[in-house]
């Protein structure tokens, strides 16, 4: 870049600063409208900082709304996706990378162009086999589509490909199994690309809209999401104080998880999609 | 499935679903909601993409610039509306598209502007959808155009000045045909995502006013779950995935001729 002068300088933090507000006023909105009593939000200016603040919303929440269950839910489904997640995408990974058999080009391809069908065309079979095999309003139901993911092979099996072939033939020399060389020598090494995709699966699993709510239909089993948009459904009454409250619930612990996490996802969603 | 009558009737037992040969796409042909349900999916992608990966290129430009302090705090923020769940931030748009107490129209009084019922009303609903979805996806794209240009080497632009080029002249003839490939990976990625729109009209219209949100998608999850037409359904999502595929190699077609 050229050397702009000052002034360009100032009206370009001016700018920035103007999108940084746009971008995150309405989570400001969305926690102020939370701590605000029902109906407290509708008020000409809007009030920026509630008084007196509360938490009554969190509580009916809680309380009433069935969201204790829908938070345990969605911590079952995205911890399980993520920890079984990694677990079989490394084994698939380890074996692209590493193990020479026939058909691996032609086999690695398919799997790459079946990242080009979009979710929905395979949702609607889907769903008919989950009902034959009674896996409507269970927690297997949302797991067992999540595990192996193309994204997740590829990146490992990426990673795997630049650990050296060596190390693996000591260990074999020394009598390692297998399994003993996945389990004690590649994995370790992998554990960058794993973080990675912890945060991937886990962001994903939690955010994950359209299945849930195909596959739960039973309250008891509704993840958070399907909770909130089940919230916004009763047309009549719609409290906006309640329902942002709710938002809040469901955005903070991705937030935090990414805040702490940025790292490892900032350098997973660049992976491959830029070429030299 | 979808060259099947699969209906709510089958779920129990399969017998009673029978072969139809192509008559689901020939009804879906027939169909004017399914038209316009194409129709308004092809709005928001025409609209939102290039939007979407215009915002997303500036803001990488600005937050690339040496002169900007604080680049990381900027960048998480333009971020975060990525990470956070589509649905929860929906309910909270939604909010701020009230027609009398919403954020937006509060902002337009001051400035003397009677804002509209975004929502419910057929002109505005879409582009009320749109903004909240360039809102939403920029930040993604924005961090693929940061690495696409970190990864342009320096001596470009040096050449670039001691031949007296001005800013604008390095940009245009250096940064924008050098990042052609990462264009090209972001167009896509967007496409392909928009063409998906489900939660949004779901969450915040339903589809409504008079069918004007009404995408692909939600047509889809309706015929196939509200209704329980799961062969006619199964036909939307195959046109849907040849609309996405035909685009994607379209995309890449033209790409190709620029380079």
């Amino acid at each position: 870049m050229a050397i702009w002068p000052t002034s360009k300088s100032v009206l370009l933090h001016l700018a920035l600063v103007v999108v940084f507000a746009i971008t995150l006023a309405p989570f400001a909105w969305m926690v102020s409208t939370s701590l605000k009593p029902t109906g407290a939000s509708f008020t000409l200016p809007p009030q920026w900082i509630p008084r007196p603040a509360t938490l009554v919303q969190y509580k009916t929440l809680f309380a009433q709304m069935n969201f204790a269950r829908a938070t345990l839910n969605s911590l079952v489904v995205a911890v399980s996706v993520t920890v079984l997640g990694l677990f079989i995408n490394s084994l698939a990974g380890f074996a692209f990378a590493k193990y020479q058999f026939p058909g691996r080009q032609r086999l690695f391809g398919l799997l790459l162009a079946s990242m080009m069908i979009p979710g929905q065309v395979a949702m609607l079979p889907l769903f008919m086999m989950f009902n034959k095999l009674g896996l409507l309003n269970n927690y297997l139901g949302l797991i067992i589509p999540g595990m192996a993911s193309m994204f997740g092979i590829f990146l490992l099996k990426q990673f795997m490909m630049s650990i050296p072939d060596a190390l693996l033939d000591s260990a074999r020399i020394d009598g390692a199994s297998e399994w003993r060389i996945y389990w004690q020598v590649v994995l370790p090494l992998t554990k960058p690309a794993l973080a990675t995709l912890a945060v991937f699966s886990f962001m994903g699993a939690w955010n994950d809209f359209l299945w849930p709510l195909i596959v739960m239909t039973k309250q008891s089993m509704y993840t958070l999401p399907v909770a909130l948009a089940n919230l916004t459904g009763e047309e009549h009454r719609t409290q906006y104080e309640l329902l942002m409250a709710g938002s809040v619930v469901v955005i903070l612990p991705i937030a935090i998880a990414f805040l702490a996490m940025q790292r490892f996802y900032m350098s997973g969603i660049t992976a491959g999609s830029v070429k030299e | 499935m979808s060259l099947s009558d699969l209906s709510l009737y089958s779920l129990g037992d399969w017998r009673l679903t029978s072969f139809v040969g192509f008559a689901n796409y020939a009804a879906l042909l027939r169909d004017g909601l399914f038209w316009r349900a194409l129709a308004n999916t092809f709005y928001f992608v025409l609209v939102a993409g290039p939007v979407t990966v215009g915002v997303s290129f500036v803001a990488a430009l600005a937050l690339n610039s040496r002169l900007v302090k604080l680049r990381s705090v900027f960048r998480l923020g333009f971020f975060m509306p990525v990470v956070t769940t589509l649905v929860a931030v929906a309910v909270v748009w939604r909010w701020i598209y009230h027609p009398r107490f919403g954020l937006l129209n509060y902002l337009l009084s001051v400035i003397g502007i009677q804002g509209p019922d975004w929502l419910a009303t057929t002109t505005w609903a879409m582009p009320a959808l749109i903004l909240m979805a360039v809102w939403k996806n920029f930040g993604y794209n924005m961090i693929i155009f940061l690495a696409g240009l970190q990864s342009i080497a320096p001596s470009y632009y040096e050449a670039a000045r001691i031949d007296g080029a001005n800013a604008w002249q390095s940009t245009w003839r250096i940064t924008v045909p050098l990042l052609g490939p990462t264009t090209l990976f972001v167009s896509i990625v967007t496409t392909i995502g928009y063409l998906q729109f489900f939660a949004e009209p779901y969450i915040m219209t339903q589809g409504g006013p008079l069918d004007s949100t009404l995408s692909v998608v939600l047509l889809m999850y309706q015929e196939a779950f509200k209704f329980w037409n799961m062969g006619y359904a199964a036909a939307i999502a195959f046109t849907l995935f040849a609309v996405i595929l035909l685009l994607t190699l379209a995309q890449m077609r033209t790409q190709r001729r620029h380079l």
